[in-house]
């Protein structure tokens, strides 16, 4: 587009070297501060971070510090916490992403219908998404699991049961219920939206052909949704790989170890034990999980930004 | 006929119990919020009781910080979002309008930056933070709020200037426009829609972030999601304050998410879904 412009006034041939040159390097310096701002914040510590994995660094012992060789490695690897926290990790990622999904499906396809109050009733069921994970972490924890004055234990009393320690004794199920509860909304949100873009003319065509409702569902409604579900998959993995807010409030990884994910695990080895080199280490684990997932999604958006390009 | 408008009643009527079901949470800190501390702290619920705003006053009151707490999450929030938005405009007007052959690679690598755990980073921060005298001050968590919503920023704007026709454009250049000039009376007014929405939503993420602030602060910058995560460990004895404070937190952010629902889902999936 810009093309244009130039043969325009193209009659003098230096002129427009020059004015290309300039125009590249107006652009360049449009890009350079977003870039240079997410070199130092992101990729900068990413290098330091990997640095300080191979070396012994302990901000209460210094004079033990220097090159560490693989041992914070060797260490991290033979520390059952360690393991413990990635086992739960890939539980909180596997669980909460199959109740979010599934519950989310379910729930978009009862909103998509059109009833009394729609709108309202779409707002109060997304709105967990928007509060904050501290809150989260609160409300749950004192108000809802608490074994004395919780509300679910007064509903166990009602019912005659005994009321539950949810924390104490469910630990693992207590956080996973709460980021539930937190990101069943936003799979809500995507998935309606995904269905709102439904092919309406493709769905009259099935039902004209007799198609039954499970038919419509298996053959036109899923393989619509499959793009947005699995943009939902990748981003909820991301997003739940990094919990923190719902386990510092509550359980604070405990009891013991239970839900001691691998966020919390590099949290407490930072700043209860202060070791930089173990804590870093943890961290290449983390990124390493993370990038599993985050290069498929990658490649996703590379792909639909060609599709939107050649649009 | 007669069974489908039955289904579809039944189906709403259920659509709205799993709504209330939802929501019920949020419900019972806001009822929670009008009690009084004995009202708050009963083994039998109370459901029904006569509202006060008592504890409001005691979150609110001179001594609770909560307006230090608060301050710090407005200032936090809507700087990192300005600045994101500085930074990300040119970034994205040049992407979208004048792109080379490294556009595409430049766009997906900011995306990926998302990607990036926190923890990923937390501890070179930290220690370059606690060297310079960044921890536990606003300036240090705001860039640090604008390093995490950046790369949906850019996304965001890039995708909004993307639905401005480029002939648009072109015919500005052809008047003899400079970039600049194209830019702020040409592509700005047209998208300022879009640039408004995409700064709602790193205003919600930036309000809402718990890690970088409880790790990268203590007191001076710290902001709500500290102030209130410091209830964690009140067992039961300020459970109405709590919630008063809480349901201040979360009420404005509630409001700016229901009417940013659909740029909400467009941004954090990075224009897969619409």
């Amino acid at each position: 587009m810009k093309a244009i412009s130039r043969t325009s006034s193209a009659t003098a041939p230096s002129a427009e070297v020059t004015g290309a040159r300039s125009f590249a390097r107006t652009t360049r310096l449009l890009m350079a501060p977003a870039v240079i701002f997410l070199l130092i914040w992101m990729l900068v510590p990413l290098a330091m971070t990997i640095y300080y994995s191979f070396q012994q660094y302990n901000l209460v012992m210094p004079m033990y510090n220097g090159f560490a060789g693989l041992n914070n490695f060797a260490i991290l690897l033979s520390d059952p916490t360690f393991w413990k926290s990635l086992a739960n990790t890939l539980i909180i990622v596997g669980a909460s992403l199959v109740i979010t999904v599934s519950l989310g499906l379910m729930l978009a396809l009862l909103f998509n219908r059109t009833f009394v109050g729609r709108g309202v009733a779409r707002t109060l069921a997304v709105a967990p998404f928007f509060v904050m994970p501290v809150v989260t972490g609160l409300i749950w924890k004192n108000m809802l699991f608490h074994p004395v004055y919780g509300l679910f234990a007064w509903v166990a009393r009602q019912l005659g049961l005994e009321p539950v320690d949810w924390l104490a004794h469910y630990p693992m199920l207590s956080v996973i219920i709460m980021i539930t509860w937190e990101w069943t909304p936003f799979a809500l949100l995507v998935l309606l939206t995904g269905l709102q873009s439904l092919p309406e003319d493709q769905i009259e065509a099935a039902r004209l052909d007799g198609a039954s409702a499970w038919q419509e569902f298996r053959h036109i409604v899923i393989p619509h949704l499959g793009q947005v579900l699995y943009v939902v998959v990748m981003l909820e993995s991301i997003f739940f790989l990094t919990s923190f807010a719902e386990i510092y409030t509550t359980t604070s990884g405990g009891p013991g170890t239970a839900t001691t994910n691998l966020p919390y695990y590099i949290f407490q080895t930072v700043f209860q034990q202060t070791d930089i080199g173990i804590a870093s280490a943890a961290a290449i684990g983390a990124v390493i999980l993370a990038n599993i997932f985050a290069i498929m999604l990658i490649r996703f958006i590379a792909g639909n930004l060609n599709a939107g390009a050649a649009r | 006929m007669n069974s489908s408008r039955f289904t579809n009643g039944v189906m709403g009527v259920l659509a709205w119990i799993v709504a209330l079901l939802i929501f019920f949470p949020i419900l019972w800190l806001l009822l929670t919020a009008f009690k009084t501390e004995q009202q708050a702290f009963t083994v039998v619920p109370n459901f029904f009781f006569s509202p006060t705003l008592e504890s409001f006053k005691t979150a609110l009151a001179q001594g609770s910080g909560y307006w230090h707490y608060a301050w710090n999450s407005v200032l936090t929030a809507v700087a990192s979002t300005v600045i994101g938005l500085a930074l990300a405009v040119p970034a994205a007007y040049a992407m979208a309008f004048y792109p080379n052959k490294r556009t595409d690679f430049l766009l997906v690598w900011m995306v990926s930056t998302k990607f990036i755990p926190a923890v990923g980073v937390l501890i070179p921060i930290y220690l370059v933070y606690s060297a310079v005298g960044l921890l536990d001050n606003a300036l240090g968590l705001t860039l640090l709020f604008t390093a995490m919503n950046l790369p949906i920023i850019v996304w965001m704007v890039y995708s909004y200037f993307r639905d401005i026709p480029k002939d648009i454009v072109e015919a500005a250049d052809i008047d003899g426009a400079s970039i600049m000039q194209t830019l702020f009376k040409v592509v700005l007014p047209l998208a300022l829609p879009g640039l408004a929405s995409t700064g709602l939503l790193a205003l919600i993420l930036a309000w809402n972030e718990s890690f970088w602030s409880i790790t990268m602060t203590d007191h001076s910058a710290a902001t709500l999601a500290v102030y209130i995560a410091s209830f964690k460990s009140a067992e039961g004895l300020f459970w109405a304050k709590m919630s008063a404070a809480s349901v201040l937190a979360i009420a404005p952010i509630i409001v700016l998410g229901w009417f940013t629902q659909r740029q909400m889902v467009r941004g954090l999936t990075f224009g897969a879904v619409k």
